[in-house]
């Protein structure tokens, strides 16, 4: 059924809609919207899960460590501060497969305090073994959710799934809400291979030596590898009920295009609108949304941009002494790919800053009128300011 | 009195702990009371190690291993889970060391417990991180020598009374219990097991390595911290109920602390100020069991 949903409540419909058993979590802005409504759902018996209410995200984490390795389908969701406070845990839901969805809205890390959209969070956390899914609109964000317990209860690893603070989180959409039946026939309970149980007794996470860690983390990767393949065929059984895919990465007009600009959440729904003017006024550009951050989907972008002159990469994130983290990735997945297109690495909309049309039209025509990259990150719209502040 | 779980064995040979190690002691006889219907979190701590190494576990009930400070908050998951799939019969156990407990874990503990979460908390008490070499905490005893409370630098800090810390939630039950007092460790476990909503049980669990003392020490040494006063055996009902277990017949302490190495740098004068301080706490103790008994 069609509905006007914040995004926030989007993340809660789909939890809803997904059957969950424990949902556990610690209040922050801006995620908070997501966690009030699932109590709401709990209180009013409108799901039959256990809503915990504990008293860190540390903690929030850690019980549904302890729910999903009993056996049942986990929720949590956070932003920032409270994700890096879970970092530890994060590390621990992928090392003991455990396959946790937890909604994450991107908000900027402090100090100074600000509580806007900003992707270093999450990126900060793209070694801990979690797939990572970014989402750009209301209805791609209940889709996502409910695919990710497929996703991760098929590969045995959490999932991330990722909005954009307030531009995201906080903004009203029309949003199919699908009915319970058709969820069902998609995502059949939970049955894990393994779980805690008296009759059949066994130790979790126990001390792994070197003869056996590695191996450990192998598989890690293999589940990894085949998160990639199994992302697809879970998006092609959603699309045969609900008739709505949207692609580990989605290309839009890229196979003619001179340059490509390559963006993430919803800095893309502004770019789509960058690139009809673009085109309308002959411009041969394209646009590569990429959704699926881990696994890192490298052929595909490969294959996606070698044939455009010039990537433009837009992060709004940075790994300080680096680049923007997005631009990090594209250039490493096309480094051995031979006379590769020179990759632009663009810093914009940090700590919740407009990304505007025109900034990414600036972004577009600094590209176009470049040689080769000069730095590896360019920093749109700073300030003189800020410039001397920088070097205090 | 006789023990009649004796004969039920849920710990087997092939643990890796020291000669003389109290946890494992504490751990053979909490099973003997809990029994088989439990689910037992070991966050970090000695027994993190002495439960044995992937893919042998000495323990024959499930055991869910898991960070140093999150005791407290995965037993939340685990009874949540239990509870949402109607298994009302299995008893969820946090089993921790001091340092999860008093210290890095206090926080998801005190959280669980103000929630009046359905589990029952163990801490086998050792004094200090006996597992990463002997490193103070916040349970070591005042006048301990550890590695990082060495020479003249030795701990002039009280203990942290972390049974008084609980009762300040109003926790439905908390006691203390002995490795050298087996009847009443049972007893007590069994009664905690019978109980709902947060349970706690603090369990003296000498450690001949950390101590510096002989193994064959083990029982011996806990007994005397029982009868000295210095670790008084005691139940509390709601936070306010006060019960002692064990009046002992008043030895003083300098015996205890002449048998272990980590008090061995202790002058008479510092020995008569411990004896005035475990007088204290027994006073006050002895007075809220006066004024609370149940």
């Amino acid at each position: 059924m069609q509905q006007v949903l914040e995004g926030s409540h989007a993340v809660s419909e789909a939890v809803r809609l997904a059957r969950v058993q424990v949902i556990s979590a610690y209040p922050i802005t801006p995620q908070t919207h997501i966690m009030e409504r699932l109590s709401e759902y709990c209180a009013d018996g409108n799901m039959g899960a256990r809503f915990l209410r504990v008293e860190s995200e540390h903690s929030a984490l850690a019980a549904l460590i302890g729910a999903s390795t009993s056996g049942v389908r986990t929720f949590t969701a956070t932003s920032s501060q409270g994700l890096a406070l879970m970092h530890e845990l994060l590390h621990w839901a992928s090392g003991a497969r455990l396959p946790i969805v937890m909604a994450e809205v991107n908000r900027a890390m402090a100090p100074g305090w600000n509580i806007w959209a900003d992707q270093t969070d999450s990126l900060a956390q793209r070694d801990t073994g979690w797939i990572q899914l970014y989402c750009e609109e209301g209805q791609e964000v209940l889709d996502t959710t409910i695919q990710s317990y497929r996703l991760a209860e098929s590969v045995n690893l959490p999932v991330m799934v990722i909005l954009d603070a307030f531009f995201l989180s906080h903004t009203f959409e029309p949003v199919d809400v699908p009915e319970q039946e058709s969820v069902d026939r998609f995502l059949p309970p939970y049955q894990p291979k393994f779980q805690l149980d008296p009759e059949n007794p066994c130790a979790f996470n126990q001390l792994a030596p070197p003869d056996v860690y590695m191996e450990m983390r192998y598989n890690i990767q293999s589940a990894m590898d085949y998160a990639l393949d199994r992302f697809e065929e879970v998006e092609e059984e959603y699309f045969s009920i609900f008739g709505r895919r949207y692609q580990a990465v989605e290309p839009v007009q890229c196979e003619d295009a001179e340059i490509i600009l390559v963006t993430s959440g919803t800095v893309t729904s502004t770019s789509r609108q960058v690139l009809a003017d673009l085109r309308a006024r002959g411009e041969k550009v394209g646009l590569l949304k990429v959704k699926l951050f881990r696994p890192f989907p490298v052929s595909l972008i490969r294959r996606l941009v070698s044939p455009a002159s010039k990537v433009a990469v837009i992060d709004r994130n940075f790994s300080f002494g680096a680049s923007g983290i997005f631009a990090q990735e594209v250039r490493a997945a096309l480094c051995n790919l031979p006379g590769h297109p020179p990759v632009f690495g663009y810093v914009a909309g940090l700590g919740g800053r407009d990304v505007t049309t025109a900034i990414i039209e600036d972004i577009y025509w600094r590209t176009k009128n470049a040689g080769i990259p000069e730095q590896e990150s360019f920093w749109v719209g700073i300030s003189e300011v800020s410039h001397a502040i920088g070097h205090c | 009195m006789r023990l009649d779980t004796v004969d039920q064995e849920y710990m087997y040979s092939g643990h890796v702990g020291c000669p003389g190690c109290g946890a494992a002691i504490a751990m053979r006889f909490f099973l003997k009371a809990i029994g088989k219907r439990t689910i037992m979190v070991i966050p970090a701590c000695c027994w993190s190690v002495i439960a044995g190494p992937y893919p042998q576990s000495t323990l024959k009930i499930p055991v869910l291993h898991t960070a140093f400070e999150t005791g407290g908050a995965v037993a939340t998951g685990v009874r949540a889970a239990l509870d949402i799939k109607g298994d009302s019969e299995t008893t969820v156990v946090t089993w921790a060391g001091d340092g999860g407990t008093f210290d890095i874990g206090f926080q998801a503990l005190s959280g669980a417990v103000e929630r009046n979460e359905n589990f029952l908390y163990v801490c086998y008490d050792n004094e200090a991180y006996m597992n990463t070499g002997v490193q103070r905490s916040s349970s070591t005893p005042y006048g301990a020598w550890t590695t990082t409370t060495p020479g003249q630098e030795w701990k002039r800090l009280r203990k942290k009374n972390i049974v008084e810390a609980l009762c300040a939630h109003r926790i439905p039950y908390a006691a203390t219990a002995s490795i050298a007092f087996p009847e009443d460790l049972v007893q007590k476990a069994k009664k905690a097991k019978a109980m709902t909503g947060s349970r706690f049980i603090h369990i003296f669990s000498s450690c001949p390595t950390g101590w510096r003392m002989p193994s064959e020490m083990s029982v011996k040494i806990a007994r005397m911290a029982v009868q000295t006063n210095i670790f008084p055996l005691y139940e509390v009902e709601e936070g306010l109920r006060y019960t002692i277990n064990y009046t002992p017949k008043g030895y003083l302490v300098n015996e205890y602390f002449r048998l272990q190495g980590r008090f061995k740098h202790l002058t008479e004068g510092d020995l008569a100020s411990i004896q005035e301080m475990v007088n204290e706490d027994w006073e006050l103790l002895r007075r809220k069991a006066g004024e609370y008994s149940s």
